[in-house]
């Protein structure tokens, strides 16, 4: 009797709460179906949530086959993204792998430093990396971008603390079969590794996807630009055409969320052992 | 542990006595291992922390090239206080934070809480409020740009249509940009903060809630008396975490209002990008980056301190 009585007051509970966060999402419903109405439709009151007219494909035109695609920003934040990523996971786990399977003088102080520069904030050494930037010929390429962001201390940090947690005996006995330290690195730490290296890489990758600070700093030729840059050149040049603007945001968006629904799983312990470690 | 330094010696027993002993392998190992993060961080981060704090004893327009340094001691800080903008967009980020961590996080220990206790479907609630965060910031601002449209945007036409004649004119408004700037921003966190609050409660022993379920204890005093107290650690690592990205907010304010309308929505690392990437003034950027920064530390260092002495005590 009350067990019944619990589970329907539950269940109650879970439809309200669904309901809510429907709403919650309804700023994203609306970018959906706006970006297949026309100009006229998008401002109707109150809101037409399924277009009467359907314009999606001469929206899609003007994103993705005007004079400037949407196809190119596309391409850079791909290739800049996947280029980040792998550097990344290279560079950060071999500093994980240093710092908690290898004895050498000064990894204690290493160790505190990399501590330490977390607390660096991006903004306070932006002017001196751009003038670095200007000064070595990178400045308007995708390399000074990929460069700003392949050396994080937060995700060395990670990776060592996951990789401290590998058993010695695994790499002790790749060693007794003759396998030096790149090989056990390569052949033993990464393949142990590879759920933390899966969180770190799609983390990695939506943050660079994302990023507008960075491109907005370093970038100034419209073929260079990354999907945030994009949005904004479209900003300038659709501002009034809010279904154009939409259908922009529709393509920004929706791959990240459907890579998002794939991988939920890592993305959302990956953030939460950034979270509850610190 | 002896197992291991028995496993070790054996391993450089089987090889030849030679230069390369097992230890001296392991020490370059580590340092060639360890070599391109150390080296990158020293060249991307210490090295110009340290340069911006040289640079902001200095006058330097960068267009006219590294002979127009000219060294003004402290000037820069003095002038910190004597401009408007900065003293706005110290107020405006004092006014973002004031106004979105402590919000946030109690809608985010709330919610956190009802979708780890009290309902169906977890993984889905999940996912749903975590979709804004992943998503660009630009993209997402672009949406509620529209949103927020004074005379056409949904918003507003609801608000007319619940009859009130003169809506804030939202982004566009003096008295309004932050605000709605500050929406948007907790809207995107949100989901952030439940999946951390989450993770801690998943580290909350059921068996207390159990006895208190036993003893007759209400699911509000569940919560106040069980999950809040031993989330303490967690509360504290997002109170401050939040309070620093609120300090760093700027992809939104750059897109949607540019610091306006006449710097009603600056904040400080708008005002670095005016500076320093817009006007080239170098020197006066920089000081700004380093009273950024050490506003962050001071806000670390204190809410370590009484951190630490509530645990001590």
């Amino acid at each position: 009797m009350i067990l019944t009585r619990l589970k329907t007051s539950r269940l109650i509970l879970t439809l309200f709460f669904a309901a809510l966060s429907v709403f919650f999402l309804l700023p994203l419903f609306w970018m959906l179906s706006a970006a297949a109405k026309t100009e006229r439709d998008v401002w109707t009151f109150p809101i037409q949530w399924i277009p009467k007219e359907w314009n999606l494909v001469e929206n899609f035109k003007a994103v993705w086959l005007g004079d400037v695609s949407f196809g190119l920003f596309y391409m850079n934040s791909i290739k800049i993204a996947a280029i980040s990523t792998l550097a990344t996971i290279l560079i950060s786990s071999m500093a994980g792998y240093a710092l908690s399977k290898l004895e050498f003088k000064g990894r204690g102080l290493v160790f505190s430093l990399m501590l330490a520069f977390m607390m660096i904030p991006e903004q306070a050494t932006l002017v001196p990396r751009y003038i670095m930037i200007k000064e070595i010929g990178l400045y308007d390429t995708h390399t000074a971008l990929i460069l700003m962001g392949i050396f994080s201390s937060y995700f060395s940090f990670l990776l060592r603390q996951f990789m401290a947690g590998i058993h010695n005996d695994l790499l002790e006995a790749a060693e007794l079969d003759g396998a030096g330290f790149f090989r056990v690195f390569w052949n033993v730490m990464l393949p142990l590794s590879k759920p933390i290296l899966a969180t770190v890489g799609i983390i990695k990758f939506i943050w660079t996807w994302n990023d507008y600070q960075g491109p907005l700093i370093m970038l100034n030729s419209t073929k260079l630009f990354t999907i945030p840059l994009g949005m904004q050149f479209f900003q300038e040049e659709f501002g009034t055409r809010i279904a154009v603007m939409m259908m922009a945001s529709v393509a920004a968006i929706v791959p990240l969320i459907v890579l998002f629904l794939l991988l939920q799983k890592q993305v959302i312990n990956g953030i939460a052992i950034g979270g509850v470690k610190g | 542990m002896n197992d291991q330094v028995i496993a070790r010696d054996s391993v450089a027993a089987v090889r030849p006595k030679t230069y390369w002993t097992r230890k001296r392998r392991e020490q370059w190992a580590g340092w060639i291992f360890i070599a391109p993060e150390v080296v990158g961080l020293i060249v991307l981060s210490l090295f110009p922390l340290i340069s911006s704090l040289v640079l902001s004893f200095t006058e330097w327009n960068l267009v006219g090239g590294l002979s127009a340094i000219r060294f003004i001691g402290l000037d820069n800080f003095v002038n910190l206080f004597k401009d408007d903008h900065f003293i706005l967009a110290l107020k405006n980020n004092v006014w973002f934070t004031v106004g979105t961590v402590p919000l946030t996080m109690l809608i985010g220990i709330v919610l956190a809480a009802l979708i780890h206790k009290k309902l169906y479907a977890k993984t889905y609630f999940k996912v749903a409020f975590f979709i804004p965060y992943i998503c660009s910031t630009v993209a997402i601002a672009a949406v509620w740009q529209a949103l927020y449209h004074p005379s056409k945007g949904p918003l507003n036409q609801m608000l007319m249509d619940m009859g009130m004649s003169n809506p804030p004119r939202w982004l566009v408004d003096t008295s309004f940009s932050l605000i709605a700037i500050m929406v948007i921003y907790i809207w995107q966190v949100l989901g952030y903060q439940i999946i951390i609050f989450l993770a801690g409660m998943s580290n909350i022993p059921e068996e207390l809630y159990e006895a208190a379920r036993i003893d007759g204890a209400t699911g509000i005093q569940q919560f106040r008396r069980i999950t809040v107290p031993l989330l303490g650690p967690t509360i504290f690592f997002l109170a401050i975490t939040s309070t620093i990205s609120s300090f760093k907010v700027f992809d939104l304010i750059k897109f949607l209002t540019n610091g306006g309308p006449n710097y009603a929505s600056t904040v400080i690392v708008y005002q670095i990008y005016e500076e320093g990437f817009e006007r080239f003034r170098m020197g006066y950027a920089s000081a700004m980056s380093w009273a950024l920064f050490l506003m962050i530390l001071l806000v670390t260092s204190i809410t370590w301190i009484s951190q630490n002495r509530k645990v001590h005590y």
